[in-house]
């Protein structure tokens, strides 16, 4: 990789300590939101694309691998998670497991053929796996086509937690986006992260070093594949439903813009970014395919001006690390 | 046995298609380093300009461009200050010049292909030296403008465009029955496409096309003007999925999203095929084209996705591509 995350990266080491302060701010602030009558469901419906995108982010921001099919795990993991709870009428806490299996056992089977090639062809080759899972799901019985997995049971986690009230749903989305985050946060902090670090700057040295880079990113490519089926499950519970909108192309496209936006390869823009365009896109519903337009431009905007998205800004600015 | 003929010649025509956007992305890759993205979406720019040219376009008039109706998409949004926004009905009125086919294969290409100079002059060029993904989202980000515009005006369903007269009708070879115009196709595309080639790969412009492609300063140091051969290349790359467009125009109906699917298929070739070589480029794109059409008969649940996994299959066994060098 060269120069994608040049202009990206931080001018001072990063330091835990700000993230933590930032953590903890996150955290605070999405804990009192039903409180606010802020719509739950909204937050939701962010928090499950928040953790989408940070699952995106590993891979791009701290790999240098552009994935254009992330939306693959999304719908795979939403599938089994919806087949699971509908038809095998498994427990939530089963159903999520399943979905999240699902989705690994897919990160194993792309990951091998598409860490074969790196750079353009990597983007290139996760798009076409994702369309051709896309016609897959089109045609097999199970996902019902076009009408999807409708009217989802949501029962009750652990027996206990009755996910059907929308407060106690809230606050199992909101742990269980926490727990990724920590996932994502403790990887990239880890020597693991570090040795995915020095294979997105330079991967031939990375190579001479001794380390098995290929192994490394397809690592890399399976946790940030499962956490985006982990993702994926816990939408079922939000939306009911499970369709193919959440397998085409325009997700993965969606999935890029929101990191985009946040600024690729930062802790935290992942998160803004999300909630960003899913508040656009609730703000703009009425005007159709216009939505697709200003994507569009902001898709433009940010390449052209913009690259170190919002949280990347902010960070420069005070030079710190988020 | 008619039907196994009248697959292969569907797979032929898509080969065609395929084999004029591998090139050109090729073509554009070679020069600019970047995939571009919204290669699908020009392709169907130039079916519409194809379509627009033969049956017109309804333009805003001088006076609804003046009191703000073209802004009309915004009424009844509420603002702080104006407050709802009411605005007159858009009066457009009809500009027809009625150009035949024959015409949009010529200017629809030419004028895309300005439409991508453009593109590139205001934008591209500023993503030179930046990492190749860049490239790729900016072109996404222009593909989903283009295709959302479009699709505000004209919705999802198919505009019909006629087969020209000339080209109406067809032939019995005996063993099938060739409609002309689809003949006409596949035999046009290959012409350009070996033109292309011809282009590249024989003249002097194509040499120093190559030798830019290869050291961009060194060149430069020759006194050629290399960001001018930049922005022709792509203009070029541009033309010609413009000209895929018209010629599938009468085939495949006119539609806003006729490129968005197609284009992942073109990168699943371009995959397979390898961007080194333009020859390669154009043998892969026909191969695939015949290799779908094929399983179109035998089995045609998987005629979707066949491209895709002969992709895997590919990247399974030689991961640089069939003519491709490693990257």
């Amino acid at each position: 990789m060269t120069a994608m995350t040049d202009d990206t990266l931080p001018v001072t080491a990063r330091t835990i300590r700000d993230e933590m302060i930032a953590f903890g701010i996150m955290t605070a602030l999405l804990l009192v939101v039903p409180l606010t009558g802020v719509y739950p469901f909204f937050v939701m419906q962010a928090l499950c694309f928040a953790l989408l995108a940070c699952a995106f982010n590993l891979l791009i921001g701290y790999g240098g691998l552009l994935s254009f099919g992330h939306a693959m795990f999304l719908g795979t993991a939403g599938y089994f998670t919806a087949h699971a709870l509908k038809v095998w009428g498994v427990t939530p806490e089963l159903g999520i497991l399943i979905g999240t299996a699902g989705a690994a056992g897919l990160g194993v089977i792309t990951g091998v053929v598409a860490i074969r090639r790196q750079g353009i062809y990597f983007a290139m080759i996760t798009l076409a796996l994702s369309q051709l899972l896309y016609f897959i799901y089109l045609q097999t019985p199970f996902t019902h086509g076009e009408d999807g997995i409708q009217g989802i049971p949501q029962g009750y986690l652990i027996g206990i937690f009755n996910l059907a009230n929308p407060t106690v749903l809230y606050y199992v989305i909101l742990a269980s986006f926490l727990f990724g985050f920590l996932v994502i946060f403790r990887t990239i902090n880890s020597p693991f992260g570090e040795v995915l670090k020095s294979i997105r700057e330079n991967e031939q040295r990375a190579i001479s070093l001794g380390y098995k880079t290929d192994q490394y990113k397809l690592l890399a490519y399976i946790l940030s594949g499962t956490l985006a089926g982990f993702a994926g499950s816990l939408k079922v519970f939000v939306a009911q439903n499970a369709s193919l909108t959440d397998v085409h192309w325009s997700m993965s496209g969606e999935i890029v813009l929101m990191t985009l936006v946040g600024g690729l390869g930062t802790v935290f823009g992942p998160v803004v970014g999300a909630f960003v365009i899913i508040a656009m896109q609730q703000y703009l519903a009425g005007f159709g395919q216009w939505v697709t337009v200003i994507q569009g431009v902001i898709f433009v905007a940010c390449v052209l001006a913009f690259r170190r998205g919002v949280v990347g800004e902010i960070a420069h600015y005070f030079r710190r690390s988020l | 046995m008619q039907a196994l003929y009248a697959q292969l010649l569907v797979g032929l025509i898509n080969g065609s298609f395929y084999a004029l956007l591998s090139l050109g992305l090729a073509v554009i890759f070679g020069m600019l380093n970047i995939i571009n993205f919204a290669h699908g979406a020009l392709y169907m720019m130039g079916a519409f300009v194809a379509f627009f040219l033969l049956n017109g376009i309804d333009v805003p008039t001088m006076t609804s461009l003046l009191n703000g109706s073209w802004l009309t998409l915004f009424n009844g949004v509420s603002l702080p200050i104006v407050g709802t926004i009411k605005l007159p009905p858009l009066e457009m009125f009809h500009v027809g010049i009625g150009l035949s086919y024959w015409w949009a294969l010529i200017i629809a290409p030419i004028i895309v292909g300005i439409f991508g100079m453009i593109l590139e002059r205001t934008m591209l060029q500023w993503l030179s030296g930046l990492d190749h993904l860049y490239g790729l989202l900016l072109t996404f980000g222009i593909a989903l403008i283009v295709q959302g515009v479009f699709q505000n005006y004209f919705g999802s369903s198919g505009l019909p465009y006629a087969i020209p007269d000339e080209l109406k009708g067809g032939t019995n070879l005996g063993f099938m029955f060739l409609p002309i115009y689809r003949g006409w196709v596949v035999i046009f595309s290959l012409v350009v496409c070996l033109g292309t080639w011809y282009l590249i790969e024989r003249t002097r412009l194509g040499a120093y096309l190559r030798a830019a492609t290869e050291n961009p300063t060194l060149v430069r140091a020759f006194g050629i003007n290399v960001p001018r051969m930049i922005t022709l290349t792509y203009g070029l790359g541009v033309g010609l999925a413009a000209l895929a467009g018209v010629l599938s125009a009468p085939i495949n109906q006119v539609r806003p999203l006729m490129g968005a699917d197609l284009i992942i298929v073109v990168f699943a070739v371009v995959v397979i095929g390898g961007m080194g070589s333009i020859m390669g480029s154009i043998i892969t794109g026909f191969a695939l084209g015949v290799i779908e059409g094929l399983t179109k008969y035998f089995y045609p649940e998987a005629s979707n996705t066949v491209v895709f996994v002969l992709m895997v299959l590919v990247l399974l066994v030689k991961p640089s591509g069939l003519t491709g060098r490693a990257t």
